[in-house]
């Protein structure tokens, strides 16, 4: 029980850092799953329906985010910038790098929904005089949309735990405040407990929600 | 941006970048082995009668597969000590990868296991075998082929996952990688060279594995 108390002492002294590191995760979550996604939808329509030769460079891109680990690109992308002339601070370029890692991911989701969408429709709008932007924004689209959702949230999880590597490169997010308050106080059992909790709030909801959002789109 | 490209820096140090990818291989090899065991044992609890036992399957794959691998790595090399279970950088690593590899084995073969036919099973049941000898002889490898394709990929994960070991500063090719970028400061090249030697080695490995596919034809 004494432990316990410790436990909370320290935990009380370590709130702000922890609620800031917290956040930043977050925001850092978030960042990149908004880049990505946006990266991602031209990923994906450029990969379903370019011709051969303009959509080389989007098959090249996402095979290479998708052969390399994540810890590679983040490394990478905190180191390149600097000698082509381009100063990032880390949290940017870790934000960088999520942000290319969730576009090739979100892309090839993107290019499976449309994909999954039958070429009767594709013909059955063109037959009744839909240009391309009006068959994609009025068939295409709201179709892929309800396909590629669920993939999509699970990519958002995979992103915060991805945050967690930015810890290697110095963004103080949640891992390194919890290193920072470990090295203190040697508590290193209960805050790399207490930061997997945290982690695991934010997933499991978001999870949850994905499942009960696909049992709906599935229910229909 | 008056950079030139040498990649003789990081020539020099192929080897070692090279023995990192072994190393990096290695890992995953033994993570996924004990994983799939892991998974293989809870995906049969997870459709089995005990409801105990489903319960605590469900619980063991939501919080694996929800737990940034690097905590959880974190956790099993610099926390298990303090409870007396002493572990090298190398054996936490592996098992930290084989818990998390394990979660997601067991789903891939839990949807497996769904998709084997009943028909297939009251067959194997009405000529008398024993329901552990249908599960071990019939069940168990047409589950296991309709798992290939997803096993494959999650090896493939893990080999690229295998990269956070450089974290507790096990030498494999991110690692090796960083180093290299340190001392010599070839930052473009270094980074070309290991993050193509990555997407080389999982190229090769699922090409490996599309090759076992047609060897074994779905059932």
């Amino acid at each position: 029980m004494e432990l316990f108390d410790s436990f909370l002492q320290q935990l009380w002294i370590a709130r702000e850092a922890l609620w800031h590191g917290f956040m930043l995760t977050v925001g850092i979550s978030v960042a990149s799953i908004v880049f990505g996604t946006l990266l991602g939808c031209v990923v994906a329509l450029q990969l379903t329906y370019a011709p051969l030769l303009l959509r080389l460079p989007f098959r090249i891109y996402v095979d290479l985010m998708r052969g390399t680990p994540v810890l590679v690109l983040i490394l990478a992308s905190f180191y390149i910038p600097a000698v082509i002339g381009l100063s990032l601070s880390a949290t940017e370029a870790g934000i960088l790098a999520l942000s290319l890692f969730a576009g090739a991911h979100i892309g090839e989701l993107g290019r499976g929904a449309l994909q999954a969408i039958p070429p009767g429709q594709i013909e059955a709008g063109r037959s009744i005089g839909l240009t391309f932007p009006k068959l994609l924004a009025y068939v295409l689209v709201p179709q892929a949309l309800r396909a590629a959702l669920p993939p999509w949230i699970n990519t958002g999880v995979e992103l915060i735990k991805g945050s967690s590597l930015l810890s290697i490169i110095g963004v103080g997010e949640l891992l390194l405040k919890t290193q920072e308050i470990i090295g203190r106080n040697f508590m290193t059992i209960e805050f790399y407990v207490f930061a997997g909790v945290l982690y695991l709030i934010v997933n499991i909801a978001l999870d949850q929600f994905g499942k009960s959002v696909e049992r709906r789109m599935s229910a229909r | 941006m008056a950079y030139s490209l040498h990649f003789g820096a990081v020539w020099a140090s192929f080897d070692k970048l090279l023995e990192g990818l072994a190393l990096g291989l290695g890992l995953a090899v033994a993570a996924v082995a004990i994983g799939t065991v892991l998974g293989l044992v809870a995906a049969f609890a997870s459709v089995g009668p005990s409801r105990v036992a489903r319960a605590f399957v469900s619980a063991y794959v939501s919080l694996f597969r929800n737990l940034p691998l690097l905590v959880l790595v974190l956790l099993v090399y610099f926390a298990l000590p303090a409870t007396g279970i002493m572990l090298d950088k190398y054996q936490s690593f592996v098992g930290a990868l084989a818990l998390y590899s394990g979660a997601y084995l067991t789903e891939i073969f839990r949807a497996g296991l769904i998709s084997v036919p009943v028909g297939l099973r009251e067959a194997a049941r009405s000529i008398g075998l024993t329901r552990l000898q249908t599960n071990l002889s019939v069940v168990a490898p047409v589950m296991l082929r309709n798992a290939l394709p997803s096993l494959g990929n999650t090896f493939i994960g893990m080999f690229k996952d295998s990269s956070i070991a450089a974290a507790i500063a096990v030498p494999e090719l991110t690692f090796e990688a960083r180093k290299i970028n340190v001392d010599t400061f070839r930052v473009i090249e270094t980074w070309m060279v290991a993050s193509g030697l990555y997407i080389v080695a999982c190229a090769i490995i699922a090409a490996l594995l599309r090759r076992l596919e047609r060897r074994f034809p779905k059932f």
